[in-house]
């Protein structure tokens, strides 16, 4: 039997632990894949689009959940980058994916973020975006760039 | 242009980068909104902004932004500055507004990074 794609394993995989309010912090994490990527020669423009990916999703736990995990996973054909926290979750996703709705603070808009952007900007540099979230237990994206050359 | 005469059009003061003065820049895009730089900046180009938090350096690496201009005068945290100089991201800072800083690099053929953003398209 041939091999199908969604069997075969990444080539490289990591796990990174991201504190939920530790803004001081906030993109280090980001920070460390951007550099994994950019070691493996991987194209310009995936391993920005993965970073930006990679810095929301890392963004949105610092500012909203207790704890998360980012995963980081390379095969030749695409980077997938998966982050679940554990914190309050998100009632109704539809809502929260428009653009413009927020919940954040005032502390999380002095920095520069909080304007209901973060899942948009997701969505508009994955090429495959899924999010799914349990109230009271956390929520997981899962996002994925495409490995194409000249992309 | 390179930053050593950024430096001068807007009357600026070197924070981070004495040494990567020579470094080329045609670009730039303004905002103090985060969210909006990593949805539209282009590599290599300039960030305006007057947000002074780490997150700003943070955002200029993930884009590999070239230089980062804080305007109307305000003083980046201590923190900041070390982030600035781990990463080897320029910073000046410059006592002229937002839109003077914008207005001056203009006219000495600095543009934005992308003119108008797109109607409702999926891809920046």
């Amino acid at each position: 039997m041939p091999e199908k794609s969604a069997d075969k394993k990444p080539s490289f995989s990591d796990t990174f632990s991201v504190a939920g309010g530790n803004f001081d912090d906030a993109g280090r994490v980001s920070s460390r894949i951007k550099g994994i990527l950019k070691k493996m020669c991987l194209p310009f423009d995936v391993v920005r689009k993965a970073a930006i990916c990679t810095y929301e999703a890392e963004m949105n736990i610092v500012c909203y959940a207790r704890r998360g995990d980012i995963t980081l996973s390379v095969d030749e054909d695409r980077v997938v980058i998966e982050a679940v926290d554990e914190g309050q979750g998100i009632p109704d996703i539809d809502l929260a994916r428009q653009a413009g709705y927020s919940t954040s603070t005032a502390k999380i808009r002095e920095m520069g973020f909080g304007a209901g952007m973060g899942l948009g900007n997701i969505d508009r540099f994955a090429d495959d975006f899924d999010i799914t979230s349990e109230v009271g237990k956390g929520t997981k994206l899962v996002m994925i760039v495409n490995i194409t050359n000249g992309s | 242009m390179k930053l050593s005469e950024v430096q001068q059009i807007l009357d600026a003061e070197i924070v981070v980068g004495l040494d990567q003065m020579q470094r080329e820049v045609h670009t730039a895009f303004g905002a103090d909104l985060m969210s909006d730089v990593l949805a539209f900046a282009r590599p290599g180009t300039m960030l305006l902004t007057g947000l002074t938090n780490p997150q700003v350096i943070r955002t200029s690496e993930i884009l590999d932004i070239a230089a980062i201009i804080i305007v109307r005068g305000k003083v980046p945290p201590p923190e900041t500055v070390k982030l600035a100089e781990e990463l080897k991201i320029p910073i000046l800072k410059t006592r002229y507004i937002l839109f003077e800083t914008a207005g001056r690099l203009y006219r000495w053929g600095i543009v934005g990074c992308v003119d108008k953003v797109d109607a409702g398209k999926k891809r920046g």
